[in-house]
């Protein structure tokens, strides 16, 4: 099955406000890509379009051999989606939520089991879906969007507002995902999260892919940024570039014994978007 | 079909967990137990609370109901997982109309029993509830759909629900309401519980629930048309 998705200058405006403009993406089957942007950058929105829930103005967009805007029924049964306007039946236990789209998506009750399992919420089965603590929550619905074994999952920031905990156990689940070959497409605020989970990801700045790469290769391409970080015998830090520059100084620093500590500080993808956009990326 | 059982077998677990829904669903049969059997009057024609607590029912249940089912599952984004599970548009409404109409049974069958209907008579009543259900169910698939949210839902559900509930009882005191409330369906359905045995089925009965049925399907799909279950 291809899962390959694919995107060609995609353009979406609400009212005159143009929300993507000219998204270009080429996101190979059973990789973890990462989509990265501040607040209101216009990641949902792509989501959206990818999974056919918003058309968009212009521009064309695959999975697989499928334009977007045609998708039927039958297609999005090979998605796995969570997002936030994905919700739950909150009066209803986390087993009689999933048994619900058990029985829409024919499968057997065993399948609930595994899925609660997999999330680890098998305590929680007769818990009502309202009564979880988000973390919980955002699990329930991993579990929702796994349950019927989709070949493209789609995941919006499935771990903002969670504790590191709560965080990490999402992340093992995403990667035990994609060790069975599925596809993952997330969206993310958190560049660690994206340097641990993602092949590719690409930078979304205002309606534009600003930047695009596995992580470590963007990281390499602002290595330029690297830079000395110096902590000094009087308690204080300072800091000088990393290059031929520097040397006369640190060389007195360090035969005057004024430098206790010397360190280099790689750009991580936070200081690329900083210098990319002059913005932080999360809010 | 399996979704259709999906959303009904949902709902049904829901029921004694909603309670704004089973509220809808218990309250007039069990008042009709009640009054029936505590409340005496002078004159008063037989089976008296039976009737009226019937349409009041059917006036309220069914459209309270539907609305509240459908805009709590706008608001709390749980239809647009169903639409996204390639559940149907319709086998949705099926779906939980079906639940509906069977918990509003349960009621009617309370009403049956407490009213003395037996033979024709009976079949009658069946008939002429399952029929007030049904429009009043549109009724409500009309308000949930245009809504999105549940408060919207509830300010747009109390009038017209005072309006289909209420006028046959008002009506008994005021002709002029009475002249009015002639054109609604739950008025025309009280003349006919109220005829039950005693007079044959009017064909302005007939009519006036004919163009009742026919103005709400034309308001669910203008409904529908224009906000989807988005
Ligand atoms: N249906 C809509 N109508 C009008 N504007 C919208 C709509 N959906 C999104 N927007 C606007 O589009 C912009 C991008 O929204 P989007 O939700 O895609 O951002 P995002 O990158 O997901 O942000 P966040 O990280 O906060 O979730 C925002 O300014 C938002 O207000
Ligand atoms: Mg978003």
């Amino acid at each position: 099955m291809n899962c390959a998705i694919r995107t060609e200058g995609i353009v979406k405006s609400f009212g005159s406000r143009t929300v993507l403009d000219g998204i270009d993406l080429d996101i190979k089957g059973g990789e973890i890509f990462g989509l990265l942007g501040p607040s209101g950058a216009g990641k949902t929105t792509l989501i959206k379009i990818l999974t056919g829930q918003l058309t968009q103005d212009s521009g064309t967009s695959y999975i697989g051999r499928k334009d977007t805007r045609k998708l039927t029924g039958a297609d999005h049964k090979r998605f796995g989606i969570t997002m936030d306007n994905f919700g739950l039946y909150d009066r209803l236990s986390c087993y009689e939520n999933l048994l619900t789209f058990a029985r829409i998506h024919g499968l057997p009750k065993s399948s609930i089991t595994d899925a609660l399992a997999k999330v680890g919420l098998s305590d929680a089965a007769k818990t009502p879906a309202g009564k979880l603590s988000k973390g919980m929550t955002g699990r329930l619905k991993l579990a929702r969007a796994f349950m019927t074994d989709p070949d493209i999952l789609f995941l919006d920031e499935p771990t903002s507002g969670l504790d590191p905990v709560s965080a990490d156990e999402i992340h093992r689940i995403i990667l035990s995902e994609k060790a069975r070959g599925k596809t993952v497409f997330l969206t993310t605020h958190t560049m660690t999260e994206a340097e641990k989970l993602c092949g590719h990801i690409a930078l979304l700045n205002e309606g534009k892919i600003v930047e695009y790469g596995s992580p470590e290769e963007i990281c390499r391409r602002y290595d330029h940024q690297r830079m000395l970080k110096i902590h000094l015998s009087d308690g204080r830090d300072m800091e000088l570039p990393h290059n031929s520059d520097a040397a006369a100084a640190l060389s007195e620093l360090i035969v005057s014994g004024r430098a206790e500590t010397i360190h280099t500080t790689e750009p991580d993808l936070e200081t690329v978007f900083m210098e990319l956009t002059g913005k932080e990326l999360s809010a | 079909m399996k979704n259709i059982i999906a959303v009904f077998l949902k709902q049904l677990s829901d029921t004694l967990k909603n309670k704004t829904v089973l509220i809808q669903f218990a309250m007039f049969p069990v008042l009709v137990i009640v009054f029936e059997n505590a409340v005496k009057l002078e004159d008063m024609p037989e089976h008296f609370f039976a009737r009226i607590f019937a349409v009041m029912f059917v006036g309220m249940a069914p459209l309270t109901c539907m609305s509240a089912i459908i805009a709590e599952e706008k608001e709390k984004n749980t239809l647009r997982v169903l639409m996204m599970s390639n559940v149907k548009p319709a086998e949705y409404l099926v779906g939980v109309g079906a639940y509906v109409f069977v918990m509003c049974a349960f009621g009617t069958a309370v009403f049956a029993a407490v009213g003395g209907y037996t033979g024709a008579d009976l079949a009658l009543f069946v008939g002429v509830m399952s029929a007030g259900i049904i429009l009043s169910e549109l009724t409500g698939a009309v308000i949930g759909v245009f809504s999105s949210n549940q408060m919207t839902a509830t300010s747009i559900t109390v009038p017209v629900m005072a309006i289909f509930s209420f006028l046959p009882m008002l009506s008994m005191f005021n002709d002029t309401i009475k002249a009015a409330a002639r054109v609604t369906y739950s008025q025309q359905l009280s003349e006919l519980i109220n005829g039950i045995g005693v007079s044959e089925i009017s064909a302005e009965s007939m009519i006036v629930i004919s163009v009742n049925l026919v103005i709400a399907v034309a308001l669910f799909t203008m409904a529908y048309r224009k906000k989807g279950l988005e």
